[in-house]
């Protein structure tokens, strides 16, 4: 057990905690946007699968990984607008038909790769980028500060997203339909537009967070690779109470959890593999069951909407 | 509640109407498999893939031969159990995606049992590593329904993480404490468990073949669910609670404590099909023994209508899906990924066809 606690040890727990948690991130503040305007989309998942596939695909085939972003974030605003003709237009049961986008995400991900790749390559991701200053603390400007541009992105994100989400006009008409969306059709607010905007949103974000995995952690696909980091999004969006500072939190406190898991492993601790790599999901079980009562959910959450039904 | 009459009367009016809508909301539901399978079709010609021959050959590989239908009924019977689970699970109002972690969980639990007492005889041994797979599928369905009854834990995410969990647990006891004897003298380390007694192998009911005795107890179980959930109290106050859960709690039904049921009965079928998996057909638990029955079998019971003999039929399909994919995949090279594309397009097509119902169920309720 003592050579967990080395200063060493300590900054790389430090350091691999901030860099997982931009997946986390990306995904669960899209999503953040998707339940605080009333929908609920599983199909996070999919998504993901999806713009990790096509984020690797496009980075590798032109060189360019910002390319990869970019066709990640159009998979995923296509998947995202896939979730909302279902569950908005069509006002289809909201879990049940994101399962079903996230099976269709993990099916053609994996049909397009072994169609179009087939085995197994790398790409080079981005490559780290000392923040000038900051970067020259002892110790922290090697843990936090020397990260790839992605991770940089995914932590600005929450102060955007909170600005968006509170302070702007387009934050209170996806608020308002996620709360009163009678009330917010009564004074104009066109309830399943803004559900399709934010579900395009957070599929782009989702696509992202996926790339963010193949082109900015890892550096290859592999079949099933967010193996439920999709679901665990929504699950920290819960926990987070709908505010993309909790939503931080949460992220945090799972990409710490992951990445004290792995150096456990690195380390050789003997605790057995399976018994740490299973520790995330039940932190996701114990968070939920802590936060469930407390949270006030969007009232309308997952309830589809339809004028003058009401 | 005392409008009652008023839409009484808007119904006869539209009695015409209503029963085309009915009509069309029964049938539009199993349009999801052709056009599935069509939208398929396009991505594989955009592959270069002929679909064509790729669906002559999973249709030849799943219903074609003899060996085929019977290897489509050994994969339908798991679906049909956990297709059973779902079905409870959504007839009182509650989403259970942990058909997978309770199928696992119950096969180690059988597996464990049966070679705990391999002197035991059949007839006493059989039953007993049959229950606890029955007991421990209840379990890992009984936490997350615990969690939702107490706490208000959602049951999707709950059961998701179920599975997760489940998946680590049992590679960890595989390549643990259950590990094969057999893997560690010849040193190999395969995540397998060792071979059950043979007196717990479930009698084969076509020689040559795995179709086993499994196959009809499923479908008996399917025909007790329908009578659970229709002829009994019990099942009446699950479906009560599912259909409109505050009707129920006024007419006293306690909700919290049916919703934990019905999670916990159907992960006991779940558990059921992961042990009926073990002793049936490969006789010893195994990485990868799943492979996809929890998530398959969700689609199945979708398709079935959320009802337990509309299951038979959709079981069978979704088996014949299966062993076709792998016929597809060896003969064609058509990856067995096609298949989840189609089921979750299968999904979203089912789900979002059932808008006519869900109209008709808001009517009702802004009416009452």
């Amino acid at each position: 057990m003592a050579s967990l606690f080395t200063l060493q040890v300590l900054f790389g727990i430090i350091y691999t905690g901030i860099r997982l948690a931009t997946p986390y991130l990306f995904a669960a503040i899209g999503e953040t946007f998707v339940q605080a305007s009333g929908v609920y989309n599983l199909g996070v998942e999919g998504i993901m699968l999806m713009g990790a596939y096509s984020g690797f695909y496009v980075g590798m085939k032109t060189g360019s990984l910002w390319l990869g972003v970019l066709a990640a974030a159009a998979t995923g605003v296509l998947m995202g607008l896939i979730m909302a003709v279902a569950s908005v237009t069509l006002q289809a049961e909201q879990g049940i038909s994101g399962i079903g986008l996230s099976l269709f995400g993990l099916g053609l991900s994996s049909l397009l790769f072994e169609k179009t790749l087939g085995n197994p390559q790398s790409i080079d991701v981005f490559p780290a980028f000392r923040i000038p200053l900051l970067g020259r603390i002892p110790y922290l400007g090697d843990a936090l500060f020397n990260q790839n541009v992605m991770v940089y992105i995914a932590f600005l994100l929450v102060p955007v997203a909170s600005f968006v989400l509170y302070k702007t006009t387009f934050g209170l008409k996806v608020r308002a339909a996620g709360q009163k969306p009678e009330a917010a059709d009564t004074l104009g607010v066109n309830v399943n537009l803004i559900r399709y905007t934010t579900l395009a949103l957070g599929g782009m974000m989702a696509g992202i967070a996926g790339a963010s995995l193949t082109i900015a952690l890892i550096g290859l696909f592999q079949e099933n690779m967010t193996s439920g980091i999709g679901y665990i999004a929504v699950a920290l969006v819960y926990f987070g109470g709908w505010r993309p500072s909790g939503v931080l939190a949460g992220a945090l406190l799972f990409s710490f959890v992951n990445s004290i898991q792995s150096w456990i492993q690195v380390k050789g601790i003997a605790i057995p593999a399976n018994i740490a790599t299973m520790m995330p999901y039940v932190l996701t079980i114990v968070a939920l069951a802590f936060t469930a009562r407390r949270a006030i959910q969007p009232a309308a959450l997952g309830k589809p909407f339809e004028r003058g039904e009401n | 509640m005392t409008v009652e009459p008023k839409s009484q009367s808007v119904l006869e009016r539209t009695s015409f109407k209503k029963t085309l809508n009915r009509i069309i909301e029964e049938l539009l539901p199993l349009m999801a498999v052709p056009v599935a399978f069509l939208v398929g079709a396009i991505m594989l010609i955009l592959l270069k893939v002929d679909p064509i021959s790729a669906y002559v050959t999973l249709v030849e590989g799943a219903f074609g031969s003899v060996s085929g239908i019977t290897q489509t009924l050994v994969k339908a019977t798991p679906l049909l159990l956990v297709g059973l689970g779902v079905v409870i699970a959504f007839r009182g109002g509650v989403i259970n995606i942990g058909g997978e972690g309770q199928l696992i969980v119950g096969a180690c639990a059988t597996t464990a049992v049966a070679l705990a007492m391999p002197k035991l005889p059949g007839a006493l041994l059989l039953p007993i590593s049959m229950l606890a797979g029955v007991l421990a599928g209840a379990v890992w369905g009984g936490i997350p329904g615990v969690l939702k009854a107490r706490l208000g834990v959602n049951e999707i995410l709950s059961t998701i993480m179920m599975n997760a969990i489940a998946t680590q647990l049992s590679l960890y006891l595989l390549t643990g404490p259950m590990l094969d004897p057999t893997q560690i003298a010849s040193g190999s380390y395969i995540a397998q468990s060792g071979l059950l007694p043979r007196q717990v192998w479930l009698l084969r009911l076509v020689p040559r073949t795995l179709l086993h005795a499994g196959a009809i107890l499923a479908v008996i179980m399917a025909i007790l669910v329908y009578v659970f959930l229709w002829r009994t109290s019990i099942g009446y106050r699950i479906r009560a609670v599912g259909l409109n859960p505050n009707a129920a709690r006024y007419a006293g039904i306690r909700v919290p404590v049916y919703q934990a049921l019905s999670l916990a009965l159907g992960g006991a079928f779940a558990g059921l099909a992961g042990a009926v998996e073990v002793l049936g057909v490969e006789h010893r638990m195994m990485d990868g023994l799943s492979g996809g029955y929890g998530f398959t079998g969700i689609v199945a019971a979708l398709f079935g209508n959320l009802h337990p003999l509309g299951a038979i039929p959709a079981s069978i399909l979704f088996g014949g899906l299966l062993v076709g994919a792998d016929q597809m995949q060896r003969t064609v090279q058509v990856p067995s990924a096609l298949i989840n594309t189609i089921l979750g397009m299968i999904v979203l097509f089912v789900v979002a066809s059932k808008i006519y119902a869900r109209r008709r169920a808001r009517r009702r309720e802004t009416n009452g």
